[in-house]
């Protein structure tokens, strides 16, 4: 690690380590109030059914029954557009998911909830809700979905075609088109073109802390929720919104998160909460069940993809076209969008057309999922990138190299590259041991793939107050999921120059700081950390002022290095200037709130071999190396843990995840029992290789880290088996019955 | 239907008035406010609700309170002594085997359980023990690397 930095690129000892050690980190469902009382949603036994009449009578009797809701309760309003943090959305619809109005759309759509003075009461008395459904045909694929007479989710959609509304019905909400150069062009100028269809299942972000939500509607008038978010203000702003109320007459505590990965952004539950506890006049806690998270929360679409590649003999891609129809679930809203952005994200191509289709099916309304939309495009992308290196007998890594993109490239949605790290994680693979350690035995292969993913900026804000024993407590609006707390207090540290240590961290509420955006994006590191360094710069400049005053000259003479002060010889630290704030004017608070541009994206790489079991279709991972630009480790082990993380997640949905759904839409297998995420048993470790190349925008050049790290490994361990097994698999999850019947297919 | 159940937790005397067919880990968060037991699923299959029974890790959704009462129940909360953290807490903080921290509790007492009856376990052994707690946040390795850590500590101290 760079010796210019102190603090940057060590791994302290994080701050919330003792309290999540012990037991005494408080989560969302920790929180006890006076007078709690706990709710419980009625969910829809039917993927799609109109509501003929629902009749809460018989709850609202049962002994220990506080309150009872449904859709009706909402604030009447008129329909209006809304954008949220995720993009323009009725508010109709915002509304429908948390509780249904008109028609459920799919199985797990709650419909009604119940505060009681304990869970198994509520839970008893929902089951009293007499609810009349008229069930409807449903759809649950992308491509069933599409087909003139498809059962139509939502009668007042109308299709958006290349950014022009139309008057088109149907379950298509949107088609888009990315265009650079001419397609047609391009492929006459190929010696060889490969095009292939593949599908990947519906997966779950799979989180263990399940949603909670724990709401006061308060005789001020204001409504206080505490709850497991990726985003404070999200929750404020929508709850709000939801309950036609002002921003300000809601504040959002943040409870430690148990785990988010984008399925944590939307909000099910405050509102609801909020709701039951203005009716019975009590603080509401619900808890969703296990079920229900599985059923009624995010997961990421499946999806549909055509991707097409032309390239010369000399392994140079002349042009790309990509189709990809993403499921949304019950409302618009996949997560196509990034998935079309990212497809071709990591090759310089002239020719170019990409075609994106947002498509409402009877499942769960989709969420994002850790570089939501990018892992299903470049298990596609990198799997037609792999057969061309085959067949034009090209070393996988080589032709990539060959094709990658690097500064200036400019992606088919628009914008042009700055410095990226694209070539530099592909040298990285290709010089790393593992490429060139010999694989030998039968049924083993070595596959590789690449990956993109962005880092937004967005809003955040951060408070740093000086205290007199020469430490700084560092608030901030961005809740911890993985270790941000201290990777945003050691950019502080830095520019202070104090140990990590002496920055003390803490998440707030809504009402304790600015406005802050969620963490996800790979932003918070990025962002969050770029405003600390402010901050602290701000502090900095204070400090400056009263070493001035106490030594009787102008700030602009003092200087600072490494947290001592001096000027003219004379000299303090940081500490004996903080003892004596009170008589230099006192208390010292740096403050930033920032809104960054200059966002760098993160490249991502996966080496792994893989054994197939021929007798079983079985997929062993036997080694496995995940490489990543993180522009600048600030917690190197915290990098490292994401890049892990973010591989046994892709692992799963590629071997193991999936939505087992009936012909009537019920998920076969919605426990943990049966929905089957990997365990210490299924993995071996994973390597990991950071590569940093300085987002030269970000004062530390940091990259976020989140979710590149999860786009390569579908891809890479299809490729594997392609070399231990002789067939392509071109749906996930290559299960062993999937890869079994490929190879009893094979010719 | 509620009867008088008395519990050892963490080396205390509790008496809870329930169904003693209730879950333990409700008894655990909601009657005796020991929240540092998470839920997870309510089946069995996460284990994040793991404690100690009579040192033995057990799934507490899974287990009536009836079958708890007269034996040692160890949660996180009673792992620590004297304000000392556990060998086993302490690894998991240096080996950083956490990112969102709600599986810790059930990891940290299915390692103590571990430890406690094979001191040096093997990667084998170690991986066997774990598997089945689910991590989502961190996969297995830094996990693996923390219960090596505690071992290798427990057999030099």
């Amino acid at each position: 690690m760079s010796s210019q930095f102190q603090v940057v690129g060590t791994r302290p000892v994080r701050h919330d380590g003792a309290d999540k050690v012990t037991g005494r980190a408080l989560y969302g469902a920790d929180i006890q109030l006076a007078g709690l009382i706990h709710g419980f949603v009625l969910r829809s036994p039917h993927a799609h059914a109109r509501i003929k009449r629902i009749d809460t009578s018989k709850a609202e009797a049962f002994p220990g029954v506080k309150a009872v809701i449904t859709a009706a309760d909402f604030p009447v309003t008129p329909d209006r557009i809304v954008d949220l943090g995720e993009g323009d959305t009725p508010l109709s619809y915002v509304r429908g998911n948390m509780l249904a109005s008109g028609k459920v759309l799919y199985k797990g759509h709650a419909v009604a909830a119940v505060a009681a003075t304990n869970v198994h009461i509520a839970e008893e008395a929902a089951s009293l809700i007499e609810v009349e459904y008229e069930p409807l045909p449903c759809v649950l694929t992308a491509p069933d979905a599409m087909k003139d007479g498809a059962p139509i989710l939502h009668d007042d959609l109308r299709m958006k075609e290349l950014g022009e509304a139309t008057d088109k019905p149907g379950n298509v909400a949107e088609h888009f088109r990315h265009v650079k150069g001419a397609v047609e062009d391009g492929f006459q100028l190929a010696d060889k073109i490969i095009e292939r269809e593949f599908s990947t299942a519906t997966v779950h972000q799979g989180y263990i802390e399940p949603h909670n939500a724990t709401a006061l509607w308060n005789n001020d008038g204001r409504v206080l929720v505490w709850c497991s978010t990726q985003g404070s203000f999200v929750v404020r702003d929508v709850t709000a919104c939801v309950l036609d109320l002002p921003v300000s007459q809601v504040k959002v505590t943040p409870m430690e998160i148990g785990g988010g990965f984008g399925g944590k952004i939307p909000v099910y539950l405050e509102p609801v909460a909020a709701l039951l506890s203005k009716k019975s006049g009590r603080p509401v806690k619900i808890v969703m069940p296990r079920q229900a998270v599985l059923e009624a929360t995010g997961p990421t679409p499946g999806s549909s993809i055509k991707v097409k590649i032309g390239a010369t003999k000399d392994g140079r891609f002349t042009a790309a076209q990509a189709t990809l129809a993403y499921e949304a679930g019950a409302y618009p809203g996949s997560m196509v969008g990034p998935g079309a952005m990212c497809v071709f994200a990591a090759y310089d191509i002239d020719h170019i057309t990409i075609d994106g289709y947002d498509v409402c099916v009877n499942k769960p309304s989709t969420a994002a999922y850790r570089a939501p939309g990018a892992s299903n495009a470049a298990f596609a992308t990198e799997s037609v990138v792999d057969e061309l290196a085959e067949t034009l007998g090209i070393d996988p890594i080589e032709l990539r190299l060959r094709n990658a993109a690097k500064e200036g490239t400019r992606r088919a949605d628009g914008p042009k590259y700055r410095k990226i790290g694209c070539v530099e994680v592909l040298e990285a693979m290709k010089n790393h041991p593992h490429y060139k350690a010999p694989l030998e035995g039968p049924n083993r292969g070595r596959g590789v793939a690449v990956g993109f993913w962005f880092n937004v900026g967005l809003p955040s804000s951060v408070n740093i107050a000086v205290n007199a024993d020469g430490t700084v407590n560092l608030v901030e609006g961005s809740t911890d999921i993985g270790g941000t707390r201290t990777s945003i207090a050691m950019q502080a540290a830095e520019v202070l120059g104090l140990p990590a240590e002496s920055v003390l961290p803490s998440v707030v509420d809504t009402d304790s700081i600015g406005f802050t955006a969620v963490t996800g994006g790979s932003r918070t590191t990025f962002a969050t950390g770029w405003a600390a360094h402010d901050a602290a710069q701000d502090v900095v400049r204070q400090i400056k002022e009263r070493a001035a005053a106490l030594w009787e000259t102008t700030a602009d003479k003092v200087k600072h290095s490494r947290g001592v002060y001096s000027c003219n010889g004379k000299s303090a630290t940081f500490a004996e200037l903080a003892a004596k704030l009170g008589e230099t004017g006192g208390p010292v608070v740096g403050r930033a709130a920032i809104n960054p541009r200059g966002v760098g994206g993160s490249f991502s790489g996966v080496i792994t071999d893989v054994e197939v079991d021929p007798d079983t279709g079985k997929t062993t991972i036997l080694r496995f190396t995940s490489f990543q630009d993180a522009g600048r480790a600030i917690h190197p082990s915290y990098v490292e843990g994401q890049m892990q993380g973010g591989s046994v997640q892709g692992i799963g949905w590629a071997l193991n995840e999936e939505y087992y759904m009936s012909a009537d839409g019920v998920m076969q297998n919605s426990s943990l029992l049966d929905y089957r995420m990997p365990t210490s048993l299924d993995l071996p470790m994973i390597d990991t290789h950071i590569v940093e190349v300085p987002n030269p925008a970000h004062p530390f050049g940091v990259r976020g880290v989140g979710e590149a790290n999860i786009v390569p490994p579908p891809a890479a361990i299809a490729n594997a088996i392609y070399r231990a097994a002789g067939v392509r698999m071109r749906r996930l999850p290559m299960n062993p019955p999937a890869v079994m019947e490929a190879v009893w297919r094979k010719p | 239907m509620r009867t008088k159940i008395t519990l050892l937790v963490n080396g205390a005397r509790r008496e809870v008035q329930t169904d003693p067919e209730r879950p333990l880990l409700e008894v655990l968060r909601e009657d005796l406010q020991l929240t540092g037991t998470k839920y997870g699923c309510g089946e069995g299959q996460c284990r994040a609700c793991t404690v100690l029974l009579d040192g033995k890790a057990v799934t507490s959704c899974m287990t009536p309170v009836r079958t708890a009462a007269g034996k040692q129940i160890t949660t996180i909360e009673g792992l620590a002594q004297n304000g000392k953290l556990h060998r086993v807490q302490e690894a998991f903080q240096e080996a950083e085997a956490m990112q969102c921290g709600y599986c810790v509790p059930g990891m940290v007492l299915t390692t103590a359980g571990l430890l406690k009856n094979t001191p040096r376990p093997t990667e084998a052994q170690i991986v066997a023990a774990l598997n089945g707690n689910l991590c989502r946040c961190c996969g297995y390795p830094s996990i693996v690397a923390a219960v090596r850590l505690a071992a290798r500590e427990q057999s030099n101290g």
